[in-house]
């Protein structure tokens, strides 16, 4: 179906909450330096397969998933695969900005300092790359080292990006990223994922359809932890093959 | 419509006294405060005329000559609570970060509720274990080796060398330690319980383990609290009475030594009240109770200042 070359592999993927089957088979393939949105009804499964990308699941002992997620040719859901290695080229931002109750500075070296040893002056470089490249820089740069909290829900949610790329992964996974933001930093937030898409792998998580028409490539549509289809976004939007899509995107349902 | 006026009169009524009574209850306990340290302060009136400021310097203990003096028993009071905090910090910590983050759901709650339930056990209880049972042991296996292997080490040596009695400071800081673990890990539990676990997965999602997790986010924005937890504790181990009483010897002796006997303010208090003879001697005592009154009140202001201060700087207070 895609052109471009995939990054993220998925090959009959299921996962269970205890005993409930929350994903049922999914396989799809996640193009590389593209924005594939995923969208569907509440409880659809959407932030559960994206909490698989980097095994977020894992923190819950209840939670299980089957089946293969290929990133680089390694399995993200190989038993001996190295989590911390895996959250280095996987980064996540999420529903809510969460700073850490650290400067802003201190916010971003964080994730940097767990990978790396740099010195003074590339640490101060890389935080400055992260806060321009997540457009933060030019509000923060006079307060770096205040505390990450003081900033308004849009600066903090861009914080939070920059923090994740920071670490340069390679994909990043943006749970409803704009869920908790005015329609500005919204606005500001779209614009910024249209930039990453050249350096990232983007995998974003939406509630809102418009959000998935302006800022993906590639559109998943799910329902009840079956992937419905998954396809160009323009023409899930334009054409959808199934009709459930048609009346989920037209707001018949959901 | 009688009826009616009476009864919107009578509620007018109600709630007039309703107001009057919470104000009564609230204004009640500033004038109880206030009573308490206007007696302590008349009645310790005849020792502070007679020592003046040396008093607080003064190693003297001495009934016969009415010489009297309240170094020892501050020194053992600091003393004791410091050591006791420092044995207890950590272990409630880890009690704290087990039952949050580390234990298998099943024994969270058997193990919370055990906790608690330390806490509910009496003081006497614990002093009566400490002396017939902790002590014990404590001088027959512990001191010796303490004496042999911390006693020989050069500058804390003195501090560790003594007679292995079982009953001393040292002994005194451990059962307290014991006590107030259950308040200091039960605060911070209940503390790290709030922290959002958005805030704790993106910290995980950036790849970093449960320690760099707990030290680097849970624990700096949780700190107010823990703070709090560890304050509530030190309140307790200052004036803890009966279990020191039992454990910590009640000499009126300055010593190095953590495993000689020594003396706290409480103790102190509670051994001597019912044979003081003499107006000095009581005035003494009662001295001794504003002195314990005071730094208990200046711990718990430096720890209010400390926290407004982290929260300003946090831009959280303004």
């Amino acid at each position: 179906m895609n052109v471009t070359p995939n990054r993220i592999v998925v090959k009959d993927l299921n996962f269970y909450y205890g005993k409930f089957h929350a994903l049922k088979g999914i396989n799809m393939d996640i193009a590389d330096k593209k924005v594939t949105a995923f969208i569907g009804p509440s409880g659809c499964g959407k932030s559960t397969l994206l909490r698989t990308f980097n095994r977020m699941y894992q923190l819950y002992p209840q939670q299980t998933a089957t089946g293969a997620i290929m990133l680089d040719g390694d399995n993200i859901l190989d038993r001996n695969q190295d989590l911390n290695k895996l959250r280095a080229k996987v980064g996540m931002v999420f529903q809510k900005p969460t700073p850490f109750p650290m400067s802003i500075y201190d916010n971003i070296a964080f994730g940097v300092k767990l990978y790396q040893n740099l010195s003074k002056n590339d640490m101060d470089e890389r935080v400055e790359w992260a806060l321009k490249k997540a457009a933060l820089w030019v509000e923060v740069k006079d307060k770096l080292k205040q505390s990450g909290m003081g900033l308004s829900g849009g600066q903090q949610q861009r914080l939070c990006i920059a923090r994740a790329i920071a670490v340069k992964p390679q994909v990043l996974l943006l749970d409803e990223p704009t869920s908790a933001l005015d329609p500005i930093s919204t606005a500001h937030i779209e614009k910024l994922i249209d930039e990453l898409k050249e350096d990232f792998t983007i995998v974003i998580v939406t509630h809102n359809m418009q959000q998935a028409a302006r800022v993906s490539d590639y559109t998943a549509y799910m329902y009840l932890g079956d992937l419905v289809e998954f396809d160009e976004t323009s023409s899930v939007f334009t054409n959808p093959k199934r009709k459930e899509t048609e009346d989920y995107i037209t707001g018949r349902f959901g | 419509m009688f009826l009616h006026e009476a009864r919107l009169k009578r509620q007018i009524l109600l709630d007039a006294l309703f107001r009057n009574m919470t104000r009564v209850a609230a204004l009640g306990v500033l004038l109880l405060l206030g009573s308490i340290l206007f007696s302590l302060v008349m009645g310790s009136m005849p020792a502070i005329h007679a020592f003046g400021f040396g008093f607080l310097k003064s190693p003297d203990w001495d009934p016969v000559n009415d010489k009297f003096g309240a170094l020892i028993p501050i020194i053992g009071t600091l003393v004791t609570s410091g050591i006791a905090l420092l044995i207890a910090i950590p272990v409630s910590f880890g009690i704290a970060l087990f039952l949050t983050e580390l234990s298998p759901r099943a024994l969270r709650r058997p193990l919370g509720i055990a906790i608690e339930l330390l806490a509910g056990i009496p003081s006497i209880i614990y002093g009566m274990w400490g002396l017939f049972v902790f002590a014990p042991l404590f001088g027959d296996r512990i001191e010796p080796w303490i004496n042999d292997h911390l006693g020989t080490l050069p500058y804390v040596g003195p501090f560790f060398s003594g007679p292995p009695m079982g009953i001393g400071m040292l002994t005194a800081s451990i059962i307290l330690a014991i006590m107030v673990i259950p308040f200091i890990s039960s605060v911070m539990r209940d503390v790290f319980e709030v922290v959002p676990p958005m805030l704790k997965e993106s910290a995980y999602g950036l790849g970093s383990t449960t320690w760099e997790v707990v030290m680097k986010v849970v624990l700096p924005y949780t700190k107010v609290g823990v703070a709090g937890g560890i304050m509530l504790g030190l309140g307790r181990a200052l004036g803890e009475t009966m279990a020191v009483t039992f454990v910590i010897g009640n000499a009126h002796e300055l010593s190095k030594s953590l495993l000689n006997p020594g003396n706290s303010i409480s103790s102190a208090l509670a051994n001597e009240f019912t044979e003081a003879v003499g107006e000095l001697y009581t005035s003494s005592l009662i001295e001794l109770g504003l002195i314990l009154f005071f730094i208990t009140f200046v711990v718990l202001s430096i720890a209010r200042f400390m926290l407004y201060r982290l929260g300003r700087r946090e831009g959280k207070a303004s």
